[in-house]
């Protein structure tokens, strides 16, 4: 059985849409998008409340969740690089797992056949 | 079944108890020869008391946005609750114990209990709008009182407890302290000047409010959790409605559409305005940002204190009135709060409290005759008697706020839970208290992620009836 693999990226909500288009570019067709809050180097901000301080640490970021069996993980990697970087802390984290195995609800299917676009249905991002 | 029968009983003797006064109210003969009602006056006062209407509802809103999502219903219908519970308080005996004939001073007589004898024809012969439309003008103030307290124990107090709380609190501080001062009791008496309601409105809201938030303790997770508010724009819509109904609770207190009215609506405009301003400056210096909550905030802190003032003093004292209020009340919420360490949700007691009596103090150094001779001068027109007089006026208030609040919390306690429990309090009052949610959605920052399995297992486990969502 070919591999499948779940790759989680988390980045900045700003990103979302270049990195959607760059996917699309790369034939990554699927993903689920999730907001979400997390904390790391970048350490957060102060609110104030009626002369209260609040530390925020937990900052919004967006979790794209992908997985590829056809299309080179490798590429998938250095694509969502490029687009996400700025240089500055906060652009996030890639994490990469190996998957057992996937099915295709609508039809059953399951594997590497759950993953790779259907032949039933016309792509028309496919050019 | 036992509790259909208690209600229908509890119908009957009302009917029983107003039935005399209903009828009675028939027979009330106008007094001759009947004082002449202004077309002017009354068309300004009933203005005024649809303006002080829409107060309350702001209020809601100015607290529900200061809350977290899991307590924006709960806050907002307290405010909402207040209308309906004091309208009908109102009418049927806080009129009469606040401006009934006056018995020792204290409180007010029963001779308007249900409205016997207050009709469509002036009260006395000074007065030119029906009896009616003053009564209607002084429910709206009687309404909003109680609903600024609740800004003390947003988040956790219990609905049951927090009715029984207000119709009490209405009836034996509210109701006696709005006779002392307007009503012609010992306060009016001594020459205490009050002209909108500085000491009767938010000195005893406030005052009242740091009590409750004593007695009932900090919220769960106070100093700990952040609690943040979940909707500032909601909170700058309602102080927007507060600032817009203030003009009818300050110039509508002139009770005439006349040059009066006009300074008090300038006075009023003028410190909300000062007060806007000073806020901001005062936690820009403080903190490096101008907050919006802050302008909010400030706002409300110069109408308040402005209230007992507007009818007394000039345009320009005003303006001091409001930029001290901005920056004292700020100190008050954000040095004073944290300070003392108690939690008042809301900071009912840090705006209405502190600048409740910030103003009448001000309207002893700044009142003058030359404003309205039925006033008196102040500290600076040379008459220092005023402020001790004002002084006397605020202790009395903050004696019965403190003492009347103890002893209704106190002995309320002993027949029911004024708390909400801690579960309660996580899952939030909205689903808990009331069995429903303001939002569909829930935010990790503003309020807790609840899961509608989770809030069902709680009403399981509580014995409480099943929550409608959706059904």
């Amino acid at each position: 059985m070919e591999k499948i693999t779940k790759i989680d990226i988390i980045t900045r909500p700003e990103k979302l849409e270049e990195l959607k288009e760059a996917m699309n570019a790369i034939d990554v067709t699927g993903m689920t998008v999730t907001q979400v809050y997390g904390c790391g180097l970048q350490k957060g901000y102060k609110e104030i409340y009626r002369g209260k301080e609040v530390a925020v640490n937990l900052l919004p970021k967006v979790k794209i969740e992908i997985v590829v069996c056809e299309v080179p993980v490798e590429k998938v990697l250095e694509t969502a690089t490029r687009v996400c970087r700025t240089g500055q802390v906060g652009d996030g984290k890639i994490f990469i797992y190996p998957l057992e195995n996937a099915v295709r609800i609508r039809t059953g299917e399951s594997g590497p056949d759950a993953i790779k676009d259907p032949k039933d249905v016309p792509m028309s991002k496919k050019k | 079944m036992k509790k259909f029968w208690s209600i229908i009983g509890l119908c009957f003797l009302l009917l029983a108890v107003l039935a005399p006064i209903a009828l009675a109210a028939d027979d009330a003969k106008p007094a001759a020869p009947p004082p002449k009602i202004d077309a002017g006056d009354t068309a300004w006062i009933l203005t005024s008391s649809a303006l002080v209407m829409l107060m309350t509802p702001g209020l809601a809103l100015f607290y529900g946005g200061m809350v977290r999502t899991k307590n924006a219903l709960a806050t907002i219908m307290q405010s909402f609750f207040i209308v309906g519970l004091i309208s009908v308080q109102w009418v049927l005996w806080g009129y009469t114990l606040a401006f009934g004939a006056d018995v020792n001073g204290i409180i007010g007589s029963l001779e308007f209990l249900g409205l016997s004898g207050v009709g469509m024809e002036p009260n006395s012969p000074t007065s030119t709008v029906p009896h009616l439309a003053f009564m209607i003008f002084q429910a709206m103030f009687a309404v909003i009182t109680p609903a600024l307290i609740t800004g003390a124990f947003a988040e956790r107090m219990r609905f049951p407890a927090f009715v029984a709380f207000t119709l009490i609190w209405a009836t034996v501080v509210y109701d006696p302290v709005a006779h002392m001062v307007w009503g012609g009791g010992w306060l009016a008496q001594l020459g205490v000047l009050d002209f909108a309601g500085g000491t009767v409105v938010h000195i005893l809201s406030g005052v009242s409010g740091l009590m409750v938030a004593l007695v009932l303790g900090k919220r769960k997770g106070f100093g700990s959790e952040v609690m943040l508010p979940h909707h500032l724009p909601m909170t700058v819509i309602g102080a927007s409605l507060l600032w817009f109904g203030w003009f009818g609770f300050n110039a509508g207190s002139a009770l005439a559409a006349n040059g009066l009215a006009a300074n008090a609506f300038v006075t009023t405009n003028t410190a909300a305005a000062a007060a806007t301003v000073s806020w901001v400056f005062a936690e820009w210096l403080h903190h490096g940002k101008p907050t919006v909550l802050g302008a909010a905030s400030g706002c409300v802190a110069g109408l308040v204190a402005v209230t007992p003032a507007a009818g007394f003093v000039a345009p320009m004292p005003s303006v001091i009135i409001g930029l001290v209020a901005g920056v004292v009340c700020y100190l008050a919420v954000s040095v004073l709060k944290t300070k003392l360490g108690y939690d008042d949700s809301l900071d009912a007691f840090g705006v209405h409290g502190i600048g409740g009596t910030w103003g009448a103090l001000a309207t002893g150094l700044f009142a003058s005759k030359a404003i309205n001779d039925a006033g008196a001068d102040g500290l600076f027109y040379g008459n220092a008697g005023l402020v001790t007089t004002q002084l006397i006026g605020i202790a009395a208030s903050w004696a019965i706020a403190l003492i009347g609040t103890y002893l209704i919390l106190k002995i309320l306690g002993m027949f029911m839970q004024l708390r909400a429990t801690p579960e309660q309090e996580a899952q939030g009052l909205d689903i808990t208290e009331h069995g429903e949610r303001g939002y569909a959605y829930q935010d990790f920052l503003a309020g807790s992620p609840i899961a509608h399995a989770e809030a069902f297992a709680l009403q399981q486990a509580t014995g409480a009836t099943k929550i409608s969502l959706n059904s």
